[in-house]
């Protein structure tokens, strides 16, 4: 089963569930998509191996053929040529890969390679059986989707799959959950929160997702979250209490399940009542 | 010349909108932006009444007109988004609108539509002129939606005669963040001191450096963990980066939200005192520019 954890508003607590779930399952195997800024190993603290590259396909124009026509440029819907005197010229970090500028070019000029924008990382623990594969976007590369994409390619379905997703509600956010049996969103009970939770909502809807809420950091005393799941019928799976020891080993790094054992049972709950949810059981 | 600030955190949650709203109403003279365009919600402060509207439109989309495809399989063997189904039906949430589809098809069956994919509102507010925009649901072209916010933020900034723009950015590092900090005069982090909040500090003062911006950070909540508070000003020190100020735990910026109010209207506390302390530095870096 692949449960996708998300959650429109960022720090609501994506990594937390993510990891703390994966803790309390036997032999899970967790993904972590959040590729602009990964976080899930820095909890699980295991040395990461990096396993590639990953890159996106970038025009290479040949001086010697190109007769500057233009075709590749107005083909291109990225802006990612401009034919200027000299020659044309790229800007990489427009570049989508799409190949339409070597399928217009009359000449035969432009050949492509492969530009590097990321990586795939994976740590293992054996202590809590725990795979980790983690995408990273290199600094100053603004698409983190194809890495995602990338990521994906690991899953091994044989185990649970845990996909902690990026923030937001575009396109990473639908490149990490598409494909999930089932999706956690994550969020506070705050106004801020239940903003953010309705646009998540609207995406796994529009996406076929079944999902449900996790609330983390309750008893702010706003009943604005709860008050709309009740409404809407969208089960709430769990409420994490706003606890300062749980805020203090989350700023340590510790899976606050590993300190607080009973929060294994609950986290098995949880998954337990996915597996009905979601008709495995 | 309009002076720009930028307020991103790389992790979420860390409170950019919190920050960026006590700025708001405590500038003499600023126009606001929510860059955030994927789950903005410094609107929900500010309560703006808007003026405009704009559409915002995206990449175009593909789409196969059925009666004239042949099922002959080039436009799926020429995407390498996978954005064509078994039985050529266009996924709109995975086609980049790159055309190759409509480029290769042997019966001109495939068009190149216009989409709509969010929409910019302009809006005034008890503080000043806002901009914020709504990207729609799953599109992917956020970091030109942000950009869009931007040049109607500078143009509202001129028409009013505002000399500063606040600009509340997204958390992360790609192409929405690079969106909303290329070109402006300073990029103010907000972090906190847990693990997490650290490394994705880290990472966004390197793309702040990377496009050579000078940046500040505040560190908020510095009293959950005084070690790893200590951690990130050694870190900045070593890094050139001024650490502008501390702000405790505090329960003011939920209670705030909770009443629509920024911290600064909501109580005059010591925290408060902070925020303002951290204002006028802030004012400061940006006049001494």
């Amino acid at each position: 089963m692949r449960i996708a954890i998300a959650s429109g508003k960022g720090g609501t607590g994506k990594t937390t569930v993510s990891v703390n779930l994966a803790l309390s399952l036997e032999n899970a195997q967790l993904l972590d998509c959040d590729v602009e800024e990964p976080n899930c190993n820095l909890f699980l603290n295991h040395p990461l191996q990096k396993l590639r590259d990953v890159g996106t396909q970038v025009p290479v124009i040949s001086k010697d053929k190109c007769t500057s026509c233009g075709k590749c440029a107005e083909a291109c819907r990225f802006n990612a040529l401009a034919v200027l005197l000299t020659g044309v010229i790229l800007f990489p970090k427009l570049c989508h890969g799409c190949g339409a500028c070597s399928l217009v070019c009359p000449e035969g000029a432009i050949s492509e390679t492969i530009q590097v924008i990321g990586s795939i990382e994976r740590s293992v623990s054996h202590t809590h059986r725990i795979e980790l594969y983690q995408g990273v976007l290199n600094i100053g590369e603004p698409m983190a989707s194809p890495i995602i994409r990338s990521l994906k390619e690991h899953i091994d379905d044989s185990r649970t799959v845990i996909i902690d997703s990026p923030p937001g509600t575009s396109c990473p956010v639908i490149a990490s959950i598409t494909g999930a049996d089932f999706c956690i969103l994550v969020t506070e009970p705050t106004p801020f929160g239940l903003h953010d939770l309705i646009l998540a909502v609207e995406l796994v809807k529009d996406l076929q997702i079944p999902y449900g809420v996790i609330i983390n950091r309750h008893g702010t005393g706003y009943e604005g979250v709860e008050d709309y799941c009740s409404e809407n019928n969208i089960p709430v799976l769990m409420k994490i209490p706003y606890d300062m020891k749980i805020a203090e080993l989350y700023s340590e790094g510790v899976p606050f399940v590993l300190r607080m054992p009973q929060w294994k049972n609950r986290f098995l709950d949880t998954f337990r009542e996915l597996q009905v949810l979601t008709g495995r059981c | 010349m309009v002076k720009q600030i930028t307020v991103i955190s790389g992790k979420g949650g860390t409170g950019k909108t919190t920050l960026t709203a006590a700025f708001a109403s405590l500038a003499d003279n600023a126009l606001i932006a929510d860059c955030d365009v994927d789950a903005a919600n410094l609107h929900l402060i500010l309560d703006p009444v808007m003026t405009s509207k704009l559409d915002f439109y995206g990449m175009k989309v593909a789409a196969i007109d059925q009666s004239k495809c042949s099922a002959c399989g080039s436009c799926k063997k020429g995407c390498r988004f996978g954005a064509i189904t078994e039985r050529f039906v266009i996924d709109t949430h995975a086609c980049e609108g790159c055309g190759v589809c409509a480029f290769v098809c042997p019966k001109e069956a495939i068009v190149m539509n216009e989409h709509k994919a969010g929409e910019v509102y302009r809006s005034m507010t008890r503080f000043g002129p806002f901009v914020h925009a709504r990207l729609g649901i799953g599109e992917e072209t956020g970091g030109k939606l942000v950009s869009m916010v931007r040049k109607n933020a500078a143009e509202m900034a001129t028409v009013h005669g505002n000399d500063l723009i606040i600009i509340d950015g997204p958390p992360g590092i790609g192409c929405s963040v690079i969106a909303s900090i290329s070109g402006t005069d300073l990029v103010f982090i907000v972090t906190e001191p847990s693990v997490s909040a650290i490394h994705d500090l880290e990472r966004v003062i390197k793309v702040a450096a990377h496009f050579r911006i000078k940046t500040i950070v505040c560190i908020n909540r510095c009293d959950i963990n005084a070690e790893k508070t200590t951690h990130i000003e050694d870190y900045c020190r070593e890094n050139g980066v001024k650490v502008i100020g501390k702000l405790p735990l505090s329960e003011n910026p939920t209670k705030a939200m909770l009443e629509g109010r920024t911290v600064i209207e909501y109580k005059d506390d010591i925290f408060t005192g902070t925020v303002q302390d951290i204002w006028y530095r802030v004012h400061r870096e940006l006049v001494s520019q």
